[in-house]
């Protein structure tokens, strides 16, 4: 039996200012999968994620999540974002940037119940940051900053997790670690992540996109020469079973000389 | 000193100090804290339209202001939800026709020479009663509308594209909060004037956001704050004979140096081994 189809794009076209940033993007994925989309910087990742999320329109075409416009899916996504290191300065603890995965907006007074505080609690102790909760987010690491943005995606207990470029602030060694993360959360959340590294690519991810405005769906975990000749338009060594462990940027008139 | 207590408008003086103070302190540190102190200082400025047009029309003070800077607050909440990188640009120009405005029609107000100069540094020591339960029942309003949407208000400001991903109503709140602040700033000019009110909307908050780990603690940091500053500066002026919004304002500013000094003094001594 194939699996339940969880994010369905069909045919999206997108401008920004006049610019046309993806074009007839079609992508579906299934439950339980772990689709990595790559592609150069400005190739449509995150816009295709924004898409996906609900936080743009796409001028044409349609996006469901779970069968539904994703505003009405919201609640069953999570979503950790580019760019953790926002509002540095902000006065506010680890504990309630978690707590913020869990609000239910236009119920009534504001406050946080006994049941929110242990999923929180149970969130943080997955990334390993339960004993930091008290601490002020400016305080953190990058890497420290990129498990509490997982932990508050985490907190609603989603079905489907969006991460955008995940593996920026995380260095080197901690990448394991980081990878074996997100193999275990994959045993029950379906997991999309973009990259302009291919450093992501591992042998836990179930299958890639690559982008530059236009979408190559691959259903498999490999990625061939053809998609990354399309998304980055320079040949670009493949080593080791189609996943790259080091990207060697040759170009044609190099080759040449 | 204390038979300064003795006196009405002294004790009228001290509880408007204390009553701006806490307002100050809830909305000036969502205002620093969400960076629209440019945008506060724009609707606090355009209010001097509002006072022109009050004058000129024959309308009741609060009518006309509030209804000016609820218009131009709505202007610029406009602006900043459908073209964000213009929202400086547009807020200089509200800023500067506001008080345009507002000179012209009290030119053209037959018989009437209002001084300009006492919306600009108010009076406190001339605050009526009435005023006192004006500002009283704005302030009960303005803590129950903070503290109903508090969890809402934090993760706007905070990450308002996660807020909206959990259908926080970023567009209502913002608007809200534009709102909340016309009609604050308003209500605190006819007091203490307006470069008091921008200074006390941001000179606390700003001291306070170092040292708090939440928007909670930093709104009752900042009131605090605010209120040794009101009450210091009110009893300076009284001691030195100076005018009152001034001398607030000086004390709140040496209070924001040596805030900044110890925080530069705290950042040098912990020396760690060069790596």
């Amino acid at each position: 039996m194939k699996a339940e189809t969880i994010v369905d794009v069909q045919d999206v076209w997108f401008s920004f200012n006049g610019q046309l940033v993806l074009r007839q993007a079609t992508l579906t994925v299934p439950r339980g999968d772990f689709l990595v989309v790559i592609g150069p910087n400005g190739g449509g990742k995150t816009t295709l994620l924004k898409l996906m999320l609900g936080l743009l329109k796409p001028n044409r075409g349609t996006v469901r999540i779970f069968g539904q416009p994703p505003e009405q899916a919201a609640h069953r996504c999570g979503y950790v974002p580019q760019n953790v290191y926002i509002n540095k300065t902000f006065p506010v603890s680890v504990l309630d940037v978690v707590l913020m995965g869990r609000l239910r907006s236009g119920k009534g007074w504001s406050y946080h119940a006994r049941q929110d505080r242990i999923a929180a609690e149970k969130a943080l102790e997955k990334m390993k940051m339960w004993t930091h909760r008290e601490r002020r987010i400016g305080d953190l690491s990058g890497g420290q900053l990129q498990r509490v943005f997982i932990a508050r995606a985490l907190v609603s207990n989603p079905e489907i997790l969006f991460l955008d470029e995940a593996m920026a602030g995380i260095d080197t060694q901690s990448r394991g670690e980081f990878y074996d993360i997100l193999k275990e959360l994959n045993r029950t959340v379906t997991i999309v992540a973009v990259s302009h590294d291919m450093m992501i690519l591992s042998s836990h991810v179930k299958s890639v996109a690559c982008i530059n405005r236009e979408l190559f769906h691959h259903d498999s975990g490999e990625i061939t020469q053809e998609m990354m000749d399309f998304a980055y338009h320079c040949p670009v060594d493949l080593v080791a079973h189609g996943i790259p462990h080091r990207v060697l940027s040759r170009h044609e008139h190099e080759k040449e000389r | 000193m204390w038979e300064a207590l003795q006196l009405e408008f002294m004790q009228n003086a001290l509880t408007a100090g204390i009553l701006i103070s806490v307002v100050c302190g809830i909305i000036g540190t969502l205002v620093v804290v969400n960076r629209i102190v440019f945008l506060a200082g724009g609707i606090a400025h355009a209010a001097y339209g509002g006072i022109g047009l009050a004058y000129f029309m024959g309308w009741p003070y609060l009518t006309g202001t509030v209804g000016f800077s609820l218009f131009s607050a709505g202007v610029m909440a406009a602006v900043t939800l459908k073209a964000k990188h213009r929202v400086d640009a547009m807020v200089g120009v509200i800023w500067a026709v506001g008080m345009a405005v507002g000179i012209i029609l009290l030119d053209l107000t037959p018989g009437y020479n209002v001084d300009l100069m006492s919306f600009l540094f108010g009076s406190i020591l001339a605050v009526p009663r009435s005023d006192l339960w004006q500002m009283a029942v704005m302030g009960v309003v303005v803590f129950v509308v903070v503290v109903y949407y508090y969890n809402d208000f934090l993760a706007m400001s905070y990450d308002d594209e996660f807020a909206r991903l959990r259908n926080v109503p970023v567009t209502f709140l913002y608007c809200l909060l534009l709102g909340m602040i016309a009609v604050a700033v308003v209500m605190i000019i006819r007091v203490v004037g307006l470069i008091l009110v921008i200074a006390l909307l941001t000179i606390p908050p700003f001291i306070a956001e170092k040292f708090t780990r939440s928007l909670r603690t930093m709104m009752i940091a900042s009131s605090i704050l605010s209120c040794m500053f009101t009450v210091t500066g009110l009893f300076l002026s009284y001691a030195l004979n100076l005018t009152s919004g001034a001398t607030i304002i000086l004390v709140a500013a040496a209070g924001f140096f040596i805030s900044a000094l110890w925080e530069i003094f705290k950042h040098r001594q912990p020396t760690y081994p060069s790596v």
